[in-house]
């Protein structure tokens, strides 16, 4: 079952008066369950099309529909609930709320969906204990190390219960014990509990764990892998 | 609600400086603009007290024609039962009659003109303790033929306890008005408009003087509670109809109130320029608060935070900041007034003839009239949220895709 589908996405900057086809005429469709890497050299375009693939921007032309909606007509308060309840985003650094601890930062997201606080203290706890922070529940992100950062955002990024996790390069700032440890976390979700992830990068151990190799350059895929 | 609160607070003190600087902005300002409204109203208060207490009352009732032409002509007769019926109205401390018109005074070939009131000298004291100024003599009985002379007309006239003063005037119509009265006693007030104001004598002297017999300018009235004052007001007229005119002190002393609305207006001048500059300091702080959170801001919004919900915590921060600029400020600011009401600053030397010089007493007086408090309460509120308009319209405005560049 296709989770996302895509059609002749186009993002044209044009801010500086010289006009930029950051994303140049995609189509693409992700299928539920995948675990698929977007790579591409820097500039390629990777950022703008997660972006418009989480409905952070919006596109120049085209249409993303994620589980049956399309996303790019959506009124601006429409738009972040649906973030909010379908798509667990993990950033590359700068993640977390820093005045909220680790527990915090990932209730916050089931309290913006108005759960109750039973239940997102069972989850919130679940989830950390998932990715192997049970004991650094109560410290800010600032006493934290990246790769607990990102661990941290991995589980925010869970707690709506979302079909589907966009990464954008979630482990450029991490070593590479941290990002091995990261990777396997978001493999081990991805199949147990087949939530579909996308994630761009740059580094070719993380492209060697992902399932589905997408390339881009200048704004165009260019080549689409599977591997099994 | 309480969890946006929760990081709102947080977020305040992860720059601790900054925001210590603007809460103490905001602090100083509340203790100088309480200190200063304290003190005025203070000024103020004592002002009216002493013009209430000393002359006008605080109520008065006069024939219908006295106010716009205070002639001895437009007095009114003396009556029992409408002395009773005032006195009796619910709320009325005190009631007396006063004669009075203008007189030439003068001993020898000195001259000089003030007022000429004939008093009750029971019943005035009930209402302006006037004895309690008597600083040389005695105060007048009951069937005085003498008078109270106040002491800078005393001193101009050159006269002392048991000199004679020659009052001249004009009596009930058109009749001459002129006699001998004794000083039995000086009178000192601390008021210094008041040292020069007249000369007291008992009211049957002064209506034989004036050939005014039981005739009374005004009964003059205290009551129990100032605020209650409009209310006793409205009580006696409709009690007493429309025959005699009755008016309250701000009506009787029109000068007064309209020169203590100017001050009050100089006041609020002064106080709006400081707390545009604290606002201006408040906003230079939410404006660099809200350059270093873009990105985090960005965050927020694309994990799912609604706009409105952002801009709360935002509205919050601001809002925090204000309170405890406030709460602050009051911590130091009602004690030190409190402590400033019980003692009073006498001024000194220059400052204090010039305040004579202008017919006020040399002293400053504060007051704690929750006005004082709660205006800065208000004004501190309404800057903050003014204020708050900003991080909201900045927050509507937040491109997210630029936000989470930066
Ligand atoms: N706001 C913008 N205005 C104008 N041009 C932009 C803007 N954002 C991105 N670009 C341009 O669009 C192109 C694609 O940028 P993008 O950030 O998507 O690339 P990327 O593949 O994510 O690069 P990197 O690997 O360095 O993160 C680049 O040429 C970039 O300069
Ligand atoms: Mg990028």
């Amino acid at each position: 079952m296709s989770v996302i589908n895509i059609k002749n996405l186009k993002k044209i900057y044009n801010d500086t008066g010289v006009p930029v086809n950051a994303v140049n005429g995609i189509d693409l469709t992700i299928n539920e369950g995948e675990f698929t890497a977007i790579v591409g050299p820097s500039g390629s375009g990777k950022t703008t099309f997660l972006n418009m693939l989480g409905g952070l921007d919006k596109p120049t032309v085209g249409e993303i529909h994620i589980n049956g909606t399309q996303v790019e007509k959506l009124s601006a308060s429409k738009l972040i609930n649906f973030r909010l309840n379908n798509i667990g985003f993990v950033f590359q650094a700068y993640n977390l709320i820093p005045v909220l601890t680790a527990k915090e930062n990932v209730e916050f997201i089931m309290h913006l969906q108005g759960k109750p606080k039973k239940e997102r203290e069972a989850r919130t706890k679940e989830l950390l204990t998932a990715v192997g922070l049970e004991d650094r529940m109560d410290s800010r992100p600032g006493k934290l190390s990246g790769g607990q950062q990102q661990r941290v955002a991995v589980a925010r990024a869970l707690a709506s219960r979302p079909r589907f996790i966009l990464a954008d390069e979630p482990t450029a700032n991490l070593d590479s014990k941290s990002t091995e440890n990261l990777l396997d976390m978001m493999e081990k979700m991805n199949k147990e509990e087949n939530i579909t992830f996308v994630f761009s990068t740059h580094d070719a151990r993380v492209v060697k764990k992902a399932r589905r190799v997408i390339t881009i350059e200048d704004g165009k895929i260019v080549s689409d892998e599977r591997k099994n | 609600m309480f969890e946006y609160l929760k990081i709102a607070w947080r977020n305040l003190w992860r720059s601790k400086r900054r925001t210590l600087i603007t809460v103490a902005s905001i602090f100083l300002g509340v203790i100088l603009c309480t200190l200063m409204a304290s003190m005025q109203e203070g000024v103020y208060a004592k002002m009216i007290d002493n013009a209430v207490r000393f002359y006008s009352g605080y109520i008065q009732l006069q024939d219908t024609a006295y106010w716009d032409h205070k002639s001895i002509n437009n007095t009114m007769a003396w009556s029992d039962p409408l002395y009773n019926k005032v006195k009796e109205t619910h709320g009325v401390k005190s009631v007396t009659p006063r004669l009075e018109s203008f007189s030439l005074m003068s001993n020898g070939d000195k001259t000089k003109g003030g007022a000429f009131i004939g008093i009750d000298p029971e019943k005035e004291n009930a209402i302006s303790n006037l004895s309690h100024w008597v600083k040389k003599g005695e105060y007048l009985n009951s069937n005085d033929d003498g008078i109270l002379l106040a002491v800078n007309l005393a001193k101009y006239l050159g006269v002392g306890l048991g000199d004679t003063v020659v009052m001249i005037s004009q009596g009930y119509h058109g009749a001459s008005a002129a006699g001998l009265f004794p000083v039995r006693g000086i009178l000192e007030f601390p008021s210094p408009t008041m040292n020069s104001f007249g000369a007291y004598a008992e009211i049957s002297h002064a209506q034989q003087f004036f050939t005014a017999n039981n005739r009374i300018t005004s009964l003059v009235i205290m009551v129990d509670e100032y605020d209650q004052v409009n209310h006793i007001q409205r009580n006696i007229k409709s009690q007493i109809g429309d025959a005699y005119t009755v008016m309250n002190w701000e009506e009787l002393q029109p000068e007064l109130v309209q020169m203590i609305e100017s001050d009050r207006g100089g006041g609020v001048i002064m106080k709006a320029i400081l707390y545009l500059l604290i606002g201006f300091g408040i906003l230079s702080t939410i404006i660099m608060m809200l350059s270093e959170r873009r990105r985090e801001m960005g965050v927020m919004i694309a994990v799912g935070m609604q706009k409105a919900k952002l801009s709360l915590i935002l509205f919050y921060e601001t809002i925090l900041i204000g309170i405890l600029g406030v709460i602050a400020g009051f911590a130091i600011s009602i004690p030190l007034i409190y402590i400033l009401i019980q003692n009073p600053i006498p001024l000194s030397d220059k400052i204090a003839e010039a305040y004579i010089e202008f017919g006020l007493e040399p002293i400053i007086y504060f007051d704690a009239s929750l006005p004082v408090f709660t205006d800065q309460v208000l004004i501190v509120f309404i800057i903050t949220l003014i204020i708050s308009i900003y991080p909201v319209l900045n927050v509507a405005r937040l491109k997210l895709s630029k936000a989470l560049r930066s």
